[in-house]
This record gives structure tokens, sequence and C-alpha cells, in this order.
């Protein structure tokens, strides 16, 4: 088990690599230069020259890319001008704040989705099957950002259960249980799509399995049926559904942009908005760069999971 | 074509998708022509007047403008790009996946690894650092959403451009000297356009959103220009004191995409032949059961094991598939009966309709009993019959890499056969899965209980599905056809440990088989089956030396034996009747040599002399004259 995870990682490398390529020659795509971005219109030509210097632009394309890499390895993201203060800083600062949503809302949406799946294909064509089905379709088809406005409006303005945006009280919050006040709607928004995404999969990969013989086997043992659906059927299942949670994960994560907008959460989808309505380049790079390889290992915990779960994976 | 269409039709949701969407794109075209005030036209004293108001249909917002004519000139923007979204995707992505698939090698490599790299990214990241690059904007949000868009397509359709590319209309193009330009448009293209269309309308809607949330971020459409998104987007300000004007464009972009996606499901089922089959429907924990008359809940039997007029019917739309029609067997304890006949001839459904096993849907149990020491097992309340499942009637099954969780270890596996009826310890529950691989001859069952069924052998994995039936001592022990899928060694072996375990410890055995050679090992007692009845039923021997029925007799002919010398093995031909449609009297008489013309008037009884009985007006032997 540890020499695959040690062969995965090693194979994430170039993957990460390759992020950083595709990021660096998107942003390098951008017409003008940065230092004028930077400095504004009324820069003088001199002043370009020397930030240009500075930031190393007027180094050829490859260079440029290789010190840019070579200063990422060490932790040096560059500054945010709009920002002025460390890239590296900023993001992971911002990213935590996105970790608390995102992870929170795809716990829920795991969760609730596999528990509606299974509910649905264990009463396949009876009234909670039917329930949860419309449920599913109506989740997977309102847009996140939508749905956050209107649950602003229910739960907030009408019922004011819930606080209508932010992470934190302005005054005297700051503890846990003012942030769970706070996550709840964001969290629960953010969830709907995904929820339904997994209990829609989750279905028919239990119906999937409960046709297949070894579910007999378990019936004609004399196995309890809730064991045999909770049990026998949903380890099975679990096989097709841990990597669709894995894609899940990924557009809980780009998800959570239009949330933190709506709900005014500080977190890194809000950041890159607000940085690239700045210009401010250097902070929208290193924000991608960080998610995006942050993706790549989650994405190899979840196909460790998988091979946990499954033996019949080669490890 | 026209049959996808009628299945299409016949789903009553997507049809309604159907509609809707039909509506929306009707009202987004013929927009330019309604008569509807300038969307852009800003009146600061008519702000936010609300809906219903004096001509503002749906009011106005917050610089006074028509909301109806900004909706529906938003609807026609948010459409118009997001299908110019679908195309460029699918077109770039094409464009790709054909070159990768046609190519080959090291194009490929390189151009898939490319798209695994996008594909590494959440894919609003991508989207933003795109639009970052080329700053906010409608076209480059579009142009942004169609990038992230390219690996879907450049995969899928890569998938079905290598298994063109191997075609030999493909080789004969290249022989011809086409160039390899006109090889991929006037070969590979057409093959691959109808694909491209379907994942087309399967991502549009998806692009709307997306083209939409980009705008909502105020990344997309610019001011005054307002698609869906930016609408919503700009009202957001004004949510909570003027919440229509954010309800109103949200509302429309929830019809569009709901529409849409009712529209792909239906699509998708309609071209799922599983669905059309009704195989993704799941069995139920017991067989469903709708007898006409209620037997005796208990009755006084002579066997162990009693069915009496069993009747199990498939119901799969409106056919009605007569599996087992009027089947009735016993078995006394330490007796192994033998039930065979040809693949559908109700055998395994008898079997697994003993104990309610039989999938349903679509499987009924129609009528008759299955008794176990005279109580009827088929009307029992799932608890009573869960706890006889395994208990006092347990299963062997043929397959048993497919019968075998494959998840579970065989140890917990066999462990659980026994907690399921009574509370074990961890300790004692592994000593007794030992013991129980023992007995049935594994080696190293110590070290045996920890594998998986696939690390084991198919002799092995019977084994354990023998040791698993053992695990509670049960009376009965239905085996359905277990050594089918084994070489004849092990069949052998196995053969013989079913026999020894039976007089070792009194278990009555029904073997279901369709190899009389196998019966002749193991059997004392024998029934044929044809066509969900019993055409004849005796004790083995005699039965094996004068088989009555014509059936049988062709039956025992098609086992070749050894040293027989060269005795020309007789195939029955034909094929057995469909159990839907069965012909009038004796359902094998248009295969059988012996045929007259009153073997296809009526039904045809179970004749009953002494041990044996025949369902034949003229069979081989009269079975009268023995005496059993």
């Amino acid at each position: 088990m540890g020499g695959y995870i040690l062969k995965r990682l090693a194979l994430a490398v170039p993957v990460i690599l390759g992020i950083t390529v595709i990021v660096f020659l998107i942003m390098a795509m951008i017409p003008g230069d940065p230092a004028t971005a930077i400095l504004g219109s009324y820069a003088t030509p001199e002043n370009v020259a020397k930030l240009n210097r500075d930031l190393g632009l007027d180094q050829p394309l490859v260079a440029r890319y290789f010190i840019w890499l070579w200063n990422m390895l060490h932790g040096d993201f560059g500054q945010s001008f709009s920002l002025n203060r460390p890239v590296i800083d900023e993001v992971l600062e911002r990213f935590n704040n996105t970790l608390i949503l995102a992870g929170s809302s795809f716990v829920l949406c795991s969760v609730l989705g596999i528990l509606a799946g299974v509910v649905s294909a264990a009463r396949q064509y009876g009234f909670a099957d039917k329930a949860i089905t419309f449920a599913v379709l109506l989740g997977i088809s309102i847009p996140s950002f939508f749905l956050g406005m209107m649950m602003i409006l229910i739960f907030a303005v009408d019922l004011q259960w819930l606080p209508v945006s932010g992470m934190y009280a302005i005054y005297g919050g700051g503890d846990l249980p003012d942030l769970i006040h706070h996550l709840t709607m964001p969290a629960l928004a953010l969830a709907v799509v995904a929820t339904g995404v997994i209990a829609r999969l989750s279905r028919s990969a239990m119906l999937e399995v409960l046709r297949q013989d070894f579910i007999r086997t378990a019936r004609a043992k004399g196995v309890h049926e809730r064991r045999v659906i909770c049990g026998h059927a949903l380890r099975a299942a679990m096989v097709s559904i841990i990597p669709v949670l894995g894609i899940q994960a990924g557009f809980v994560l780009s998800g959570a942009v239009y949330i933190e907008i709506v709900f005014q959460w500080p977190g890194i989808g809000r950041m890159l908005v607000d940085a690239i309505l700045q210009r401010d380049i250097l902070l929208v790079q290193g924000g991608v760069v960080f998610v995006a390889a942050c993706y790549v290992i989650f994405n190899i915990i979840v196909d460790v999971a998988q091979s946990l779960l499954d033996p019949r994976i080669k490890t | 074509m026209s049959a996808f269409l009628k299945l299409l039709a016949r789903n009553r949701l997507a049809l309604g998708g159907l509609i809707v969407m039909g509506l929306v794109v009707a009202l987004a075209l013929i927009t330019p022509l309604l008569p509807l005030a300038d969307p852009d036209v800003t009146n600061t004293a008519d702000r936010y007047l609300r809906p219903l108001s004096d001509g503002h249909l749906l009011g106005t917002d917050q610089l006074g403008r028509d909301l109806l004519s900004r909706l529906l000139w938003g609807t026609r923007l948010s459409l118009g790009v997001g299908a110019a979204a679908a195309i460029f995707a699918a077109v770039s992505g094409a464009a790709v996946g054909i070159v990768a698939g046609y190519f080959g090698g090291r194009t490929d490599n390189l151009l898939m690894r490319g798209v695994d790299m996008l594909m590494a990214f959440p894919y609003i990241l991508l989207a933003l650092a795109i639009v970052a690059a080329l700053g906010p904007g409608l076209v480059n949000a579009l142009i942004a959403v169609a990038v992230v868009n390219i690996p879907f397509f450049a995969r899928n359709i890569r998938g079905i451009t290598v298994g063109l590319a191997h075609k030999e209309f493909v080789d004969a193009a290249k022989l011809a000297g086409m160039s390899h330009a006109r090889i991929i448009l006037s070969e590979i293209l057409p093959n691959v356009v109808p694909v491209i269309v379907i994942a087309m309308s399967t991502t549009i809607g998806w692009m709307i959103l997306e083209t939409a949330g980009l705008s909502f971020l105020g990344l997309g459409s610019q001011p005054p220009q307002a698609d869906l998104g930016s609408m919503l987007g700009e009202a957001r300000s004004a949510l909570i004191t003027n919440p229509h004007v954010s309800v109103i464009p949200g509302f429309m972009i929830l019809v569009i995409v709901m529409s849409i996606n009712l529209l792909g499901d239906g699509v998708r089922d309609a071209l799922d032949p599983r669905l059309k089959s009704g195989a993704l429907s799941r069995p139920m924990a017991a067989t469903r059961v709708d007898r006409r008359t209620r037997p005796d809940r208990e009755i006084p039997t002579e066997g162990l094991l009693s069915l009496e007029d069993l009747h199990t019917q498939f119901h799969v739309k409106n056919r009605v598939y007569k599996a087992v029609s009027g089947v009735s067997l016993s078995v006394k304890p330490g007796e192994c009966l033998g039930v065979i006949g040809e693949s559908g001839s109700g055998k395994s459904v008898t079997a697994l309709s003993i104990m309610g096993l039989v999938a349903s849907p679509p499987g009924v149990i129609t009528g008759g009993a299955a008794r176990l020491e005279g109580r009827d097992m088929i009307g029992a309340p799932y608890p009573e019959l869960r706890s006889l499942r395994g208990r006092r009637v347990a299963y062997i099954f043929q397959d048993p890499l497919a019968t075998l969780h494959p998840l579970y270890k065989v140890g917990d596996q066999l462990i659980e056969a026994i907690s399921c009826h009574r509370p074990i310890s961890k300790a004692e529950g592994r000593a007794k899965a030992i013991e129980l691989l023992k007995s049935v001859r594994i080696p190293n069952a110590e070290s045996r209980i920890d594998s998986y069924p696939h690390e084991m052998s198919g002799g092995m994995r019977q084994r354990v599905g023998i040791a698993m039936a053992l695990a509670n001592d049960p009376d009965v022990i239905i085996a359905d056809e277990p050594t089918t899928a084994l070489d004849v060694t092990v069949q052998a072996q196995i053969l013989s440990l079913l026999d020894d375990l039976r007089r070792e410890r009194g278990l009555a055995i029904v073997f279901i088989t369709h190899d009389f050679g196998v019966v002749g090992q193991l059997c004392d007692r024998v029934a044929v089956m044809y066509a969900g009845r019993i055409v004849e039923q005796g004790p083995t021997r005699p039965v094996l030396d004068a088989p009555a029925h014509p059936y049988t007799a062709r039956l025992i002919a098609c086992v070749p034996e050894l040293g027989e010398g060269k005795r020309k093995l007789e195939a029955i031909p034909g094929l057995p009747p469909s159990v839907d449609d069965l012909p009038k009297g004796c359902a094998f008489a248009d295969r059988c040599v012996k045929v007259q013309a009153g073997c296809m008037v009526n039904d045809i009884p179970l004749e009953r002399a002494g041990a044996r009985a025949v369902r034949c007006l003229h069979p081989e032997t009269e079975i009268a004259e023995e005496t059993a």
C-alpha cells in the first residue's frame, strides 16, 4: 500500500508541472504588459522598465517560466500588488476558508447523496423513490447562486434563522458556534447540486448491485434485508460511487466560487474573482496553481481510498 | 429513429421538457418581433416597479428598465451563448479527438496528455484563469467555458475514432491513395457526427449554466448588455429590498436547465436498452406471492421438504412466462433428489421458489406450496422466511465467483452465515469458520479464511459455497448446478464430498443439474423437468436403465460413457418451447420422434405407477409393470 501511494505521488509530479505550464501559458497570453497594469497608465516608461526588470519580465518566456517555478518551489508565489502582501499568505488564508466551506459541503453531499440513493434504490418505484427522484431533478437543475439567493430571502430575511452573509459575526463572534451559524446556509446551498448527482449515481449503482448473484447468496444465507442493502449491496456499490465522489469534490470546489460571492464568504473563489477584476495576475496565477495542485493530491487520496475498498485493484 | 422518438414520447417527463424547451427557444427566436420595450432604456423614475404594474408586466429593474423585455432578450443571449459555447467545444474537442484517434502513436499520446492536464483542474479555475488572461466579457467567457469542456468531447470522440481507424473501409481508403485529410473528412467524420451531436445535446444545458455563472460573477456579459446570469448578478445588491428582480431571471435559468435535463434523461433512457427490458429493476427481499387459492398453512406431510403443485411465473410487460407450472416433489431426510432438465426447463426457478429467492420483479409465485415438515413457507411472513433461510434450508449456487461477495473475505462471509441466525463471538465464529473450511477439505483453512474469493480457484470457491451452506447444520440443502463451472476431477471431489455429508449428517439434498452422469453418481431419485413441468420421476436406477419418457431417453443418450465404444452421441434436435406460448398437449411433441396426433390435443397427466411416474401417452416402457 505504501508503495502504491508513493507511486501515485510520483505520477502526480508531471501532472502538477503540466498544470503550472498551462497556467503560465494562459497568463502569458495577456495582451499588454503587466507592469503597466500594475503601475497604471500614468507610469513613466522608466518605472515600467524597472518593474519589468524586477518581475523578471524582460527575460525570454522559457526563462521566465523556470524562474517562476523555482520561486514557487521555494514558497515564493510573488507579491500581490492589489493587496500589497505575499500571494502565498493570502492564498493560504483564503484557501483555508474555502476548505471549511467546501469540506463541510462535501461531507454533506456525500452523506445525503448516498443515503438518498440507497433509500431510492431500496424503495424502487415506491413513494420515497419518486419523491427523491423529483427532488434530485430539481436539485441538479437549480443554479447554486440562484438557490443561495433564494435561501437568503427565506431563511435570513423572512424567517431570520440564519445570518445573511459572512463567515463570522462582526461583533463578538469568531467561535465555533458562530462559524457553524454562518456556515449552514452556504454549505447547504453548495451541496445541493452535488447531492443530486451523487444520489442519482448511488441509486443506479445500488440497483446494478442488487441484481447480482452475491446479493441472492446473502439473502439465501438468511441475512437480514437491512444488512443486505446497507452492508452487502452498499459496500459493493461504493466501488462505483467513490470515483464520482472524487469528481463531485471538484465540482463542489468550483461551485464554491459562486457561493462565496453570494454569501460574502472570504474564500479563494472570491479572491480570484476580485483579483481578475483588479487584474492582479500574480494572485490569480498563484491561487489557480495552488488550488489545482491540492485538487490533484485530493484525487490521489480518492484513488487510495478506492484501492482500500476494493481488494481486487492491484496496488 | 421513429422507434426512438416513440420511446421518448412515452416518457411524459421528457416530453414535458421538450415542450417547455421548445417554447423557450421559440420565444427567444421571436423576441425581436415582439412589441417589447427597449431592454436598455433606463427610466430612473420607474425604478423597481413590482410585477403586473402598469405597462411593465414583470416590473422594472434598478434602472427602471422593463424586466419582461430584458428577460426575453437575456434568455435569447444566454441560449445563444450556451449553444455557441457547445458548438465551439464540440468542434474543437472533436478535432482534437479525431486527430488523436486517427493518427495514434505519439500524436495521440501528446494530445491526450494535454487533455488530461486540462482535466486535472477543477473546471472553474481554468475558466477563471482564461477570463483573467483575456479580460472580462461575454465572448471571452464563452471561450473559457468552451475550452473547459473540450476534454469531454476530445475523450469521447477519440475513443470512437480509434475504433473506426482500424476498420476495413478506412484501410481501403488508405490503399486507394486518399490523403489523410480526405479520409478524415469523408470516412471518419460522418461516423462520429451523431456522437458529437448527442454529446452536445447533453452538455448544452451545462454550458448555458456555466456562461450564466461567469456573467453572474461579473466576468461575462458587460452592461448594458445582459444575459440571464448578469441580470441575476446585478439584481443581487437589491435582493432583500426588491427580490422580484432576482427571482425572475433566476427562475428562467431554472426552467431552461430543468427542461434540458428532463429531455436529456429521456434521451438517455430511450438509448439505454436495459431500461426497455426492465433489467434495471432490483429484486425484492422475497419473491412476490400472488396465489389465487391459499393452501393450508400447515398439514402433515410425508417428506421433510415437499412441493405441492408449485406455479412460478415471470411477468414481463404484458407477457407471462410460465417458468414452473404445477411441480410437486418431496425429499426425505438423508435422501438425494436429482432435478434434471435442459436450460430453461424451470429447474432452477423451482429450486429458488422454495425460499422465495426468485428475482421479483419479474418473478411471481402464483400457486402451490413449499412445505418444510408440513409448514408452508411460500406464504410465510418475511421474518419467518428469513429465519429459515440458511438455517433449515440452505442453498449452494453455481459459479461461486459471482455468488460470493467479491469484497468480503471468505471467512467473514462464513461467519456471517452463522451470526445472522445466532449471536456468536468473534473468536468462536472464526474457529467455527475454520472448522467448516476443513470439513469441506480446504487445505490451509487457517490462512484461507482471510482470502478474498478472487484469490481462490473455482473448486476452492465452490467448497466455500458448500461450507457456507453447512454453517448452520441445515436439514435441507438445495444445490443448483454446483459443479457446472468446474472441471471433471474437481467435480468428482465435490460430488463425493456432498455424498459423504449427506450420509454423515442425514441431510436431504435437492440436486439441480442438466447432467445424467452426475445424477447417476449421487441421487436416489430423479425428477426430469421439461418446459416447467415434471415429465418423469422415479428411483434413479430404474429410470436410467429403462426411461419411460422419450425426452428422458434422449437426455440419457446425450451422456457419453467411457468404454462404451463408438456409440453415436445423439443431440436432441430443436429447442424447448418458449414458456410464454406453450403448445397444447405435450410440450415435447414437436421434438419427439414418437409423436402421434393425440399428443397435441389435451393436457397430458402425470401417470403414477408405484415409485415411478411419467407424463406421456406413448411411453418407451410401461412403468406399471414394474414394482418399485
